[in-house]
């Protein structure tokens, strides 16, 4: 994991003590809401529905069970004892006090934490693949150049005034598990023939109004310009960005009306202006960065499959967590154990006190410690040992966070909706927590395969419902909470955005309506294809006819 | 008219609360005091927005409610949520919910 250095603590300690004076003077007069509100903003605080709303950045989605720990208590001291991960991999708390935040935030920065760049037209905090120095499939622990960028983009003098939000995303391996596509920038490492690592650059993709899946506009990358490659690129967009209208304000806009191929020029002619000039990251600050993420150092764990492959004969239940939730760790005898937050009938992405605590606890005798947060709401035990799973799971068990679901229809994005946002036009959460009961049967949901349904409650698309394979959007129709429908999306490596397919249903027609497309891919689909692959191949037609009983 | 009656944040911990008729802020609806006229409203968002001033609450503004057998409700389905805490989380609602004091 990554130590803070004395630069970085000092920096987010006086980053405490600023907006602690700035809340004194909130409430003793000197400053007007108009006035504070954006230094509130700057500090992760937003006036939510019921409350303020604080939003913690847990950097490219890695914790410490310290900090984990740390997060549950500031939910019981502070809050009204839970969280919500979210797709950002950030942790919001829904009910702090502005009275009480100042020390809420000195509380976060005791373990290294903060609400830096979780708010406001900056570089927001950087994502990346959740499996992260563990996958298999990896090329490079995407970490460490997520880290480098954060270094590099926090308090950036020519970056903190973007003409609106800035979101990166990173990965080092082939199955795209952080959404790079839909990214203001997504970054992907690769190696070249000659074997040098670089990244492949896609510059313009975002959901919100105006989703777009973003275009490569460089295929490689070497890794050594990477700071002044993207320097180039925010400079472009920092010049031509439209700040004269929010909702033109995006790069993805800029690209989108552009054209990929003059924007790449531009960013090219930037590049070769300042690439021998701009800072490119010294090789040994580089390898002392990386350093922090060298992998620990696992046991050899022989006999562990075999240890495993016996449990996995004797209880069932433990074998379905197992096929669903347990993905492969490249290291010898380990596996990486994905722990849903997702009970049936619950609210994604949100975990208790007592569940925060018990997963603290699990990564400590079992993970090294570690855990990880994903875009899909959910916490990952990065290292476990193939013959500790058993024991694992028996404790998740007795917190309700064994559902073994990963991908299943019942594994949900849904943004927070019109339960907790200010913007929202309908609720996402109870209309979730409905589907996954409509759904509950697990021999259904595995039958049904990889369905990857995501809600959001209004247009910005916090809930990723453009990348569904069905999406749901909620949106007002005179009053009434009213969802719009789209097929075919996806997020991952195959990206997409879904299309609507017809007109949108109130509240209490929208389970039927998702189990009559589920039934109608049942009805029509070939061996082992996904839901998202017999939309690819059949379109539209049998999935509105179903709806909507006409072509 | 539709009555109406002022809702707003209070500045300390954001928690929602509605103009009373004694000029204090209530966290329930129910102690809210209620506009039956224009004049009667613009008198409320008056006084709202010198508690404003005063550092009590931030944000005031007048919602519309109707009030059924004794009972005032919030005609919006977001002020309707608002007012009584988030539908997935009856533990939390107005009603039910009591501070952990720690003690
Ligand atoms: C509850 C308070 C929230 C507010 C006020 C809020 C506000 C917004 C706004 C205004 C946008 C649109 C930005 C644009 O199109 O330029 C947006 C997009 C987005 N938000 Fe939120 N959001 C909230 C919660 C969340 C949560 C809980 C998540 C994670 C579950 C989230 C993740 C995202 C994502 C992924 C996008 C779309 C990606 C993109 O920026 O293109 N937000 N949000
Ligand atoms: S999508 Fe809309 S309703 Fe959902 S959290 Fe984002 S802003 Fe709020």
């Amino acid at each position: 994991m990554y130590i803070y250095d004395e630069i970085d603590q000092t920096m987010v300690d006086q980053r405490v003590n600023q907006f602690r004076d700035q809340v004194r003077r909130r409430i003793a007069g000197e400053l007007s809401e108009d006035e504070f509100k954006p230094l509130r903003l700057m500090n992760g605080v937003y006036l939510q529905l019921h409350a303020y709303m604080l939003r913690v950045a847990i950097p490219y989605g890695t914790l410490s069970a310290e900090q984990l720990r740390k997060l549950a208590w500031i939910a019981r001291k502070y809050d009204r004892g839970y969280g919500h991960f979210t797709t950002r991999q950030n942790l919001q708390y829904n009910w702090p006090k502005l009275e009480e935040l100042p020390d809420l935030l000195a509380e976060l920065a005791s373990v290294q934490m903060h609400a830096l760049q979780t708010s406001g037209n900056c570089i927001r905090n950087v994502t990346a693949d959740q499996f992260a120095g563990v996958a298999a499939d990896e090329v490079i622990d995407p970490r460490i150049h997520a880290e480098i960028i954060r270094q590099w983009s926090t308090l950036h003098p020519e970056f903190t005034f973007l003409p609106r939000k800035f979101k990166i995303a990173v990965t080092g391996a082939e199955t795209d598990r952080a959404a790079v596509k839909v990214h203001d920038i997504g970054l992907i490492a690769k190696r070249d023939v000659a074997g040098e690592l670089g990244f492949e650059v896609i510059v313009g993709g975002g959901l919100g109004r105006t989703p777009m899946v973003g275009p490569t506009i460089r295929d490689f990358l070497p890794e050594r310009h990477l700071l002044s490659y993207l320097e180039a690129v925010l400079r472009v967009y920092n010049q031509l960005g439209r700040r004269d209208n929010m909702y033109k304000a995006r790069v993805k806009i800029l690209v989108h009306e552009t054209g990929a191929e003059k924007f790449t020029e531009m960013v090219e002619r930037e590049w070769e202006q300042i690439r021998d000039t701009a800072v490119d990251l010294p090789a040994g600050e580089r390898e002392r960065i990386a350093a922090f993420f060298n992998p620990p150092l696992y046991d050899k764990a022989e006999d562990a499959a075999e240890t495993l492959t016996r449990q996995v004969a004797g209880d069932a239940d433990f074998a379905h967590w197992v096929e669903t939730n347990v993905a492969p760790h490249k290291a010898d005898g380990y596996a990486i154990a994905n722990i849903s937050l997702k009970p049936i009938g619950g609210v994604p992405g949100d975990a208790s006190a007592e569940q925060m605590d018990a997963v603290a606890a699990l990564a400590e005798r079992f993970s090294f410690s570690e855990i990880r947060v994903t875009h899909e709401q959910n916490l990952v035990l990065p290292h476990v040992r193939q013959d500790e799973l058993y024991a694992v799971w028996q404790t998740l068990k007795s917190y309700d966070l064994h559902t073994p679901n990963l991908g299943l229809v019942s594994d949900m994005i849904a943004c927070p909706g019109m339960d907790y946002c200010a913007l929202a036009n309908a609720r996402s959460i109870p209309l979730a927590q409905e589907i996954s009961e409509r759904f509950a049967d697990l021999d259904r949901q595995y039958d049904i395969g990889e369905l990857k349904l995501k809600i959001s409650g209004c247009i910005n698309a916090c809930g990723h419902h453009h990348v569904g394979h069905i999406g749901i959007l909620g949106v007002d129709r005179k009053g009434e909470e009213y969802y719009q429908i789209t097929l075919g999306g996806s997020g991952a490596e195959d990206a997409s955005l879904g299309d609507i397919v017809g007109p949108a249903f109130p509240y209490d027609k929208v389970v039927n309506a998702i189990e009559t497309l589920v039934d109608a891919y049942l009805g029509v689909r070939a061996d082992n294809e996904r839901f998202l692959d017999t939309y690819r191949r059949l379109g539209a037609d049998p999935f509105k006819e179903a709806l909507y009983g006409v072509n | 008219m539709t009555q109406q009656v002022i809702s707003a944040n209070r500045l300390g911990d954001g928690i929602v609360v509605y103009l009373a008729a004694d000029s204090s802020w209530s966290e329930r609806i129910s102690g809210s005091v209620i506009a039956m006229d224009e004049t009667a409203a613009d008198a409320l968002l008056r006084e709202a927005k010198q508690a404003e001033q005063d550092r009590v609450v931030i944000d005031p503004y007048l919602i519309d409610v109707a009030e059924v057998d004794g009972v005032v409700r919030p005609i919006k389905y977001r002020e309707f949520i608002r007012a009584t805490g988030p539908s997935v989380r009856p533990d939390l609602s107005k009603q039910s919910y009591v501070p952990d004091t720690g003690a």
